[in-house]
Order: C-alpha cells, then structure tokens, then sequence
C-alpha cells in the first residue's frame, strides 16, 4: 500500500466519529463562545453583539455565585468521603472477611440504577413527617425537621445521595487495582512485622495513588455533570440553596429561555472542567517519569 | 500446594486481621452494606406493601401487587420501555461501529495529524456532551431533530471514551496475524473484521455494558430535547409521572420507580459477576 492511500484510508475510517464529535462537542464549545458576546433574541428583535454585558451580568449576579459556591461545597464534601469510602469498601471486599460476594453486591448496586430512580426513593426518606428519617428522629425524640425544606441542611442532603451512588462505583476501581499489587509486598512486610495499619499507609496506599488519581478526576467531572437529582429532590431550592451550576444553567437556559446567559454561564463550567484537564495531565506527566 | 494459592496464602499474611478486631470489622463491613441496601429495601417494603404500611412496620403486614399493576395503568410505561430500548440499541449500535472504525484508525495507521486528532478526541472525556446542553439544543433544533429518539442519540454516538478503550485492545494484537491476514489477500476491513474485532470480544462486552447503563440511566439531556408520551425514554417518563400529579402516594411512585428500574436491576443481579467486570475493565487505564 502506498503511503497517500493509508492515509486516506486512515481518514475515511476515521470520517464518521470525527463528524459527530466535531458537531457535538468541538463545534458547540466554539460556538458557544461566540453565543456568549451576543444577546438572546427577543420577539422581532434578532441577536445582536453586546461584548462582554453576559459576563458582567454574571458577576453581579448572586444566584449564579451561589450556585458556584454549592458546586464547590458539593464537590469538597463529597469526593473526599466517598473515595474514603470507596477504599474501605475495596479494603474489606478485598480482604478475609465472611460474605464478600454480598457486601460487593450492597456497595455496588446504587452504581447501576438510574440517579433519578435513587433520588425518587431518597425523597420519600426525607419527606417531613412520614419520611423515614424523620420516624428515626421522632422516635429518638428530637424535633421535626424539614430536611429537604430548609436551606442549611438540603445541601447536605443531595450530597449524602451522591456519596451513597458513587462510593460503590469507585470501591470497583480499587479493588482491581488491589488484586493487581503483588503478594512480595505483604510477604516482606510480615517479615519486617510491620502493622497492618502501617502497611496500608506505607505500602497499599502510595501504590494505589494512580488509581485515586483516576478516580478523582472522575469524581471532580461527576460532581460538576451530574444535577438529575436536583432536579428531582428539590429544583434547586430552597431559595437556591441547592443550585448547582449545570442545574442553574438548565433552569436559565430552558425554563426561562435566556441561551446567551446560559453561553456565558456554561463557559464557566467549560473553564473547571479544562482546569481539572490540565491538572490530570500535568500529573499523568509527573507519574510517567517515575514509572 | 499450586502457585496460586501460595500466592494468595502468602498475601494474607499482613492482611490478616485476628481476634476480636476481626469481628468488629466485620460488623462495622456488614453494618456499611445494610445500610448501603436499605433505601432499596425500604422502596420494596413500600411497593409490595398497601398505603398504610408504607410507613408503619408489622410484619403481618399483607402483601400486593397492586401499586406495581396501579403504577404501569396510570402512566404509558410500556411506551417509555419501547423508546428506551430503541434508545439504548440504536446508541449501541452506533457506538460500535464509528468507535470500532476509529479506534484502528488510531492503532494501527501512521497518518499526518495522527496525535492532534487523537487529542481531539480525547477532549470528550472530560467535555461531555452533558454540558453542552445549550449548544446542543440549538444544534438539535436546526436539524430539525427535536423530540426524536434518534435526538437524545446523536451526541453519543461518537464516544471518545470507547474509541480510547478499543485503541488500547487493538494495540494488544500482534502485528503477526495483522500481516498473515493481508498476506491471504485480506483487505482492510476484512482484517479489521476477522482479526481484531474477534480478539477484542472481552472489551466489547464491557463496553456494551457501560453504554448501556449509561444511557438507560440518563436524564438531563433526553429531558431536554423530548417532549412527548412517543419518544420519551423511562426516566424522563418518571419524572413526569411522579412531578405532575402530587396527588398520587408514595406508595405508587415508589413502585413505578421500581418498575422503571426492574430489567437493568435485574440483568445486574443474574450477571452481576460480568457488570462488576466490566465497570473495572472499562476505568483500567
């Protein structure tokens, strides 16, 4: 085969995925750069290009600081607990103790259903008055308590769901990374007489760095892609307590049909999700040097 | 003794918790996994159970299956099935091909602009089509798309995240059998058909199972861009079901949610071993 004709072939096998991701990720990110300099076309009056009015609109804008800052509570409060727990959960199935099968299954099986079916289920537990939660709580005697209706504590609800689905998801990622570290290691450290808490921190967990680096960066993009349950729990409220940034870009794009706002908003978001890509990238680069 | 179980005998060496800390350890796992299942739990006793035990525990409670028969009647849940179904397997199929096409593009050609374009690609992970809902939408619209299957679809269909996966597999494959199969006078595809995509069946398998519980799991994007009984897939359905009416009780949401989450849940649980697997398969890197 002639050099111009493997490439060709090579473009043409390539042709049909480069057009629609072309269409469907590179060309919307430019263009909605683009949307973000031009007002929303209102009745007869077409777009038209405003400068940098969607971006200081923005910043005077408390909702979407608000939004920004539960994002960023969101994320700081779940991604640490559930990797916490994902290594545990990967420790214990991993490790001797009686039915390993059943305790994978427990811990994994929120991963498969759908967050609106999780979040459908964990409305009825918070649901003031018959919600289960609120039995446990009345029978201990305390007051009720509207879990989801009041501002300082539905926040803390939505991210006990997240952490409940998404634990078992990563627990996966350590386990195969557990089964893969060689038996050596745990034979020296015997030999050394080395405590089990000391192996794991000086041993087992170094070693598994790559693999929470991995899930980290998953659990940072989820916790920034993923609002099904806002919309279902609590719509954002109360008094945007909830909002978070993809969910107040839906609420501005398609509930109060602003898509120039939304441009400006959704290149916020375009910016944390580049920022977490150079981040995994300059440290992907660091880890292959001593590899 | 063979070379496996020394292996494993001597990995617990260290790993070996005793006595009494062992049993506390494994309460505390067991304890985590109760409390892990019981929203499950709790949303079956609700479903199978009439109203007023919804909330109030007797285990002479009678069972039902009434909210499961009330539920399907009160929602078109057996539309929402079929456009879900069509939904999961026309991306699946798609994905398939275009991933499969590019994915040895990626692996086995020298072109010019090889690593640009692979790095474009890859820009999908990170920027995925769930962001960009605006755009999207916009883009849904000129085609003249809105309210179709095929919309909640398109964005998916070129899947970075399965191009990267195949690529990895198809690296794997000795250039040997590549070479024997274009010396027997096997054309391009014909080698990419009869070489790698046999070889390449384990991945394949695990990517079907992600894409697949991906997609009948999504809700955003697909609630954005259907509007109708006809095309809209079962989570949206749901949602519409359980957020118009507040007059329906709990006891009916509960078991339409367990309705809407029946086949996956079930294919989970008889081929749990190969889901399992195939999410690890899927984030090995």
């Amino acid at each position: 085969m002639t050099r111009s004709r493997e490439w060709l072939h090579a473009w043409l096998l390539l042709l049909p995925a480069c057009v629609l991701l072309v269409l469907f990720t590179h060309f919307p990110a430019v263009a909605n750069l683009w949307h973000s300099f031009y007002s929303t076309p209102k009745g007869a009056r077409p777009a038209r290009f405003i400068g940098l009015d969607n971006y200081r609109a923005l910043v005077d804008d408390p909702i979407f600081w608000q939004a920004l800052q539960n994002n960023a509570l969101y994320a700081l409060g779940t991604i640490p607990l559930s990797i916490a727990l994902a290594l545990l959960m990967a420790v214990w199935v991993n490790g001797r103790i009686r039915g390993k099968g059943f305790l994978r299954l427990a811990f994994f099986t929120p991963t498969v259903l759908p967050m609106i079916a999780v979040a459908n289920i964990w409305l009825f537990f918070y649901t003031p008055e018959y919600g289960l939660i609120e039995q446990v709580t009345k029978g201990l005697g305390f007051a009720s308590h509207n879990w989801l209706g009041s501002k300082s504590t539905a926040l803390a609800c939505l991210m006990v769901v997240a952490v409940w689905k998404e634990a078992g998801f990563f627990m996966i990622f350590y386990v195969a990374a557990l089964q893969a570290m060689s038996p050596q290691l745990a034979e020296a450290a015997a030999i050394e007489g080395a405590s089990r808490w000391y192996f794991f921190r000086r041993v087992t967990f170094p070693l598994l760095m790559p693999t929470t680096l991995f899930v980290l960066v998953n659990a940072i993009i989820n916790a920034f892609r993923l609002v099904d349950h806002v919309v279902v729990m609590t719509r954002g409220g109360p008094d945007n307590a909830t909002s978070l940034l993809l969910y107040y870009i839906y609420e501005i794009g398609f509930r109060f049909w602003d898509p120039a706002y939304a441009a400006a908003l959704t290149m916020v978001l375009l910016v944390v999700l580049g920022a977490v890509a150079i981040a995994q990238f300059v440290f992907l680069e660091r880890r292959t040097h001593y590899q | 003794m063979n070379a496996a179980t020394l292996a494993r005998t001597r990995g617990s060496l260290v790993g070996r918790p005793r006595g009494a800390g062992h049993v506390l350890e494994t309460l505390a796992a067991w304890a985590l996994a109760l409390l892990w299942l019981l929203p499950l739990v709790y949303a079956f006793w609700t479903a199978f159970h009439p109203t007023e035990y919804s909330t109030h525990f007797s285990l002479s409670a009678p069972w039902t299956f009434d909210n499961i028969v009330h539920a399907w009647h009160a929602a078109p849940f057996a539309r929402y099935f079929v456009n879900t179904v069509i939904l999961v397997t026309m991306v699946l199929a798609a994905q398939l091909v275009l991933v499969t096409l590019a994915a040895y593009a990626f692996a086995r050609y020298t072109f010019p602009g090889r690593d640009v374009a692979f790095a474009l690609v890859l820009v999908q992970l990170m920027i995925m089509p769930d962001v960009l809902i605006v755009e999207n939408y916009r883009t849904i619209s000129a085609l003249g798309l809105k309210d179709t299957i095929l919309a909640i679809g398109l964005p998916y269909m070129a899947s970075a995240f399965g191009i990267f996966l195949l690529r990895q597999t198809f690296k794997t494959v000795p250039r040997e059998l590549d070479e024997a199969a274009r010396v027997e006078g096997c054309t391009p595809l014909q080698t990419l058909w009869k070489v790698y995509v046999p070889l390449a069946r384990p991945t394949y398998l695990a990517y079907a199972l992600v894409s697949v519980s991906y997609h009948w799991n999504n809700f955003l994007w697909p609630l954005i861009v259907t509007n109708s009984v006809e095309t809209r897939p079962v989570t949206v359905g749901l949602q519409v079901f359980s957020a118009t009416d507040q007059g329906i009780d709990w006891a009916i949401i509960t078991a339409a949610t367990l309705l809407s989450v029946a086949p996956l849940l079930l294919a989970f649980l008889l081929f749990q071993r190969q889901f399992v697997q195939s999410f690890m398969r899927a984030g090995i890197r």
